[in-house]
C-alpha cells in the first residue's frame, strides 16, 4: 500500500480511508455532501498526490508528444499552457486521459491517473525508444487541489508576496513555476481553483495553513460527485482501453488537423469516424427517487427488456438533489429519437430518465 | 468506534431493534451501518400495514456510495413509519438510534427477539468485520 505525504494529516482529521489504486486515500472526513457543498460555495482542498507527475525532457520532446497524444501539443504556444488529451492504443482504445503542461521547449510535464501510472510509464518508455528523451516520475512532489469560488482569495491570503501575484494573474488552464512551486489553474470540480505541486514538506505546511484559514478538507467521494456534476469523464468507468474517445464523449480532444500528424491510434479513429454509427455519450437526470449507479442498463419505456445503453458513471448530485449520470446510448433509432421515453429499473420500478447535455453544474450554477 | 447502545437488540445485518412494549418494536440501522454507507440520500420505507416475516427485505437505504437492503428483524405488521426520512434521510447519519428510526412493527411472535444479538455480541460482530 502506498501513502501520500499527507497521510498522517488525514488520519489525524479522522478521515475514512479507502484503498484506491494501491494508495491509501481519504474517502471523506465525515460528510461527503458537506465537502461537496464547500467546494461549490466556498473552498475545499484535496490531496491528489496519488496522481503521477511525469517530466519529459529533451530536444525531441515536442515531436514525441505529437506522436504519443491524440490532442496536439502544437496548440500550446506559450510556456505554462496546459492541454487535456487522451493517450491511445494503436486500436484507438483509451490508455489514459491526462493533462500536459508546456514548460520549456525541451520540458513538458504530464499528470496521469494513479490507477494507470505504472502502465502509462511502461507505455511511454516503450514508445520513446527511438526518441532522445529523459522520462522521470516526480515522486518527490505532492499535489494539492484547492477548489471553489474562494480558492483564489484564500490561497492568496496564505502565500508569500511574489506567489500572490502569480496566483492572482494566472489564467484558466495555465501553470506557472516559481522556486519549488508549480501552480496550475486547473481542477476536476467545475469550479475555479488550483492544482499545486510541491516538495512534500512544503505541501504539508500549505495544507496546514489552508486548513487554519478554514478551507474544508475533501476526499475522493466529493471529488467524484463534483467531477460528475461538471461532466468530466473518469478513467476506468467512462472510458478505458475497450472504448475510443469517439465513444466516450471525448471526440473534441482529438486533433484531426494537421492531417499529416501521425499520432498513435489515428488510423483506427479515422476508420471508426468514417464508418459512423457511433454510440452517443450523454448526461442523464433521474426523474424520480433513487440513485443511478455505474453499469445500470438503460431501456426504452416501450421495450424494457433490451438495453439501449448503459450508465458509465452515476451518483447522487448534491447540487441538483437528484441522481445524475454519464451514459453511453448504443447506436440505434431509439437512441436518436428524442420522443422515445428512456427509463432505468430501480427496485423493480421503471423510473424515467431525461437525456441532457453535460455538464450539469458549472461555477456553482445548475446549467442543464 | 461506533456507538452500540447497551439496551438495544441487533441483527447480523446491522439493524437495531428497541422493545417499546405491547409487542411493538422500533427498527433502524446501526451507527456502524450508517458510517459504512456514508451520507444517506434516499430511504425507501415499508408500506403502512404491510406484513413481513423475520429476515424479509422490507426497506432500502441508499447513500451516495451504495444502496443497501434493510431486513425485517422480527415478523409482524408495520404500524408506523418515519416519514421525516423521505425529505431528510440525513437524520439516519446524524442520529441513527433516535430521530433516524425507520419503522415500528407489531410483532406476531415477540419471542423472535431472543434470536437477535445483544450489544456485546453485536460489538464482537462489528470488530470481526473491521479486521
Amino acid at each position: 500500500m502506498l501513502y501520500t505525504a499527507l497521510y498522517q494529516k488525514h488520519i489525524d482529521l479522522g478521515a475514512r480511508m479507502v484503498p484506491f489504486a494501491d494508495w491509501n486515500m481519504p474517502l471523506h472526513y465525515g460528510s461527503q455532501l458537506e465537502e461537496h457543498h464547500a467546494v461549490r460555495h466556498k473552498v475545499g482542498i484535496f490531496d491528489v498526490s496519488h496522481m503521477a507527475i511525469v517530466d519529459l525532457k529533451g530536444i525531441q520532446v515536442r515531436q514525441f508528444l505529437q506522436y504519443l497524444l491524440a490532442n496536439d501539443i502544437a496548440r500550446l504556444k506559450i510556456p505554462g499552457q496546459a492541454l487535456y488529451s487522451c493517450m491511445l492504443q494503436k486500436q484507438g482504445g483509451v490508455l489514459d486521459d491526462l493533462i500536459v503542461y508546456f514548460l520549456q521547449d525541451d520540458w513538458y510535464r504530464l499528470v496521469v491517473n494513479a490507477a494507470t501510472a505504472k502502465k502509462d510509464l511502461d507505455w511511454i518508455r516503450t514508445q520513446a525508444t527511438n526518441f532522445e528523451l529523459d522520462i522521470q516520475q516526480r515522486t518527490d512532489l505532492a499535489m494539492l487541489a484547492i477548489q471553489g469560488p474562494k480558492a483564489s482569495t484564500t490561497l492568496v491570503s496564505k502565500i508569500s508576496e511574489d506567489l500572490k501575484d502569480i496566483v492572482t494573474n494566472l489564467k484558466y488552464f495555465r501553470a506557472a513555476i516559481h522556486g519549488d512551486w508549480f501552480i496550475s489553474r486547473t481542477g476536476y470540480t467545475g469550479e475555479d481553483g488550483f492544482e499545486i505541486m510541491l516538495p512534500h514538506k512544503i505541501a504539508i505546511d500549505l495544507w496546514d495553513s489552508l486548513l487554519e484559514a478554514g478551507v474544508n478538507p475533501c476526499g475522493l467521494g466529493a471529488r467524484d460527485t463534483l467531477r460528475l456534476e461538471a461532466g468530466m469523464n473518469l478513467y476506468g468507468t467512462d472510458m478505458d482501453t475497450t472504448t475510443t474517445p469517439l465513444e466516450a464523449g471525448l471526440g473534441w480532444t482529438i486533433a484531426w488537423e494537421p492531417q499529416d500528424r501521425k499520432f498513435i491510434g489515428r488510423t483506427s479513429l479515422e476508420t471508426q469516424r468514417a464508418n459512423g454509427n457511433l454510440p452517443k455519450f450523454v448526461g442523464l437526470v433521474l426523474e424520480g427517487r433513487g440513485v443511478l449507479r455505474n453499469q445500470q442498463p438503460i431501456f426504452s419505456k416501450a421495450t424494457p427488456d433490451t438495453p439501449i445503453g448503459i450508465v458509465t458513471s452515476g451518483s447522487f448530485s448534491p447540487t441538483l438533489k437528484c441522481a445524475i449520470a454519464l451514459a453511453r446510448l448504443y447506436p440505434s433509432k431509439i437512441t436518436n429519437n428524442k420522443t422515445i421515453e428512456k427509463v432505468v429499473k430501480i427496485l423493480n420500478r421503471l423510473v424515467p430518465v431525461q437525456v441532457v447535455k453535460p455538464p450539469f453544474v458549472r461555477h456553482g450554477q445548475v446549467i442543464i | 468506534m461506533s456507538n452500540i447502545p447497551e439496551k438495544l437488540k441487533y441483527t447480523n445485518k446491522h439493524e437495531w431493534v428497541r422493545n417499546d412494549g405491547n409487542n411493538i418494536f422500533c427498527v433502524g440501522i446501526t451507527d456502524h451501518a450508517q458510517e459504512q454507507l456514508g451520507d444517506l440520500v434516499f430511504v425507501e420505507l415499508p408500506g403502512l400495514s404491510a406484513n413481513y416475516e423475520q429476515d424479509d427485505e422490507c426497506a432500502v437505504v441508499e447513500s451516495v456510495k451504495a444502496a443497501s437492503d434493510v431486513f425485517c428483524p422480527i415478523s409482524g405488521e408495520v404500524i408506523e413509519i418515519n416519514s421525516a426520512l423521505e425529505n431528510t434521510p440525513e437524520l439516519i447519519n446524524q442520529d441513527p438510534y433516535a430521530d433516524g428510526w425507520l419503522f415500528k412493527i407489531k410483532a406476531t411472535d415477540p419471542d423472535e427477539i431472543e434470536k437477535l444479538l445483544d450489544a456485546k455480541a453485536y460489538t464482537e460482530l462489528v470488530a470481526a468485520e473491521s479486521i
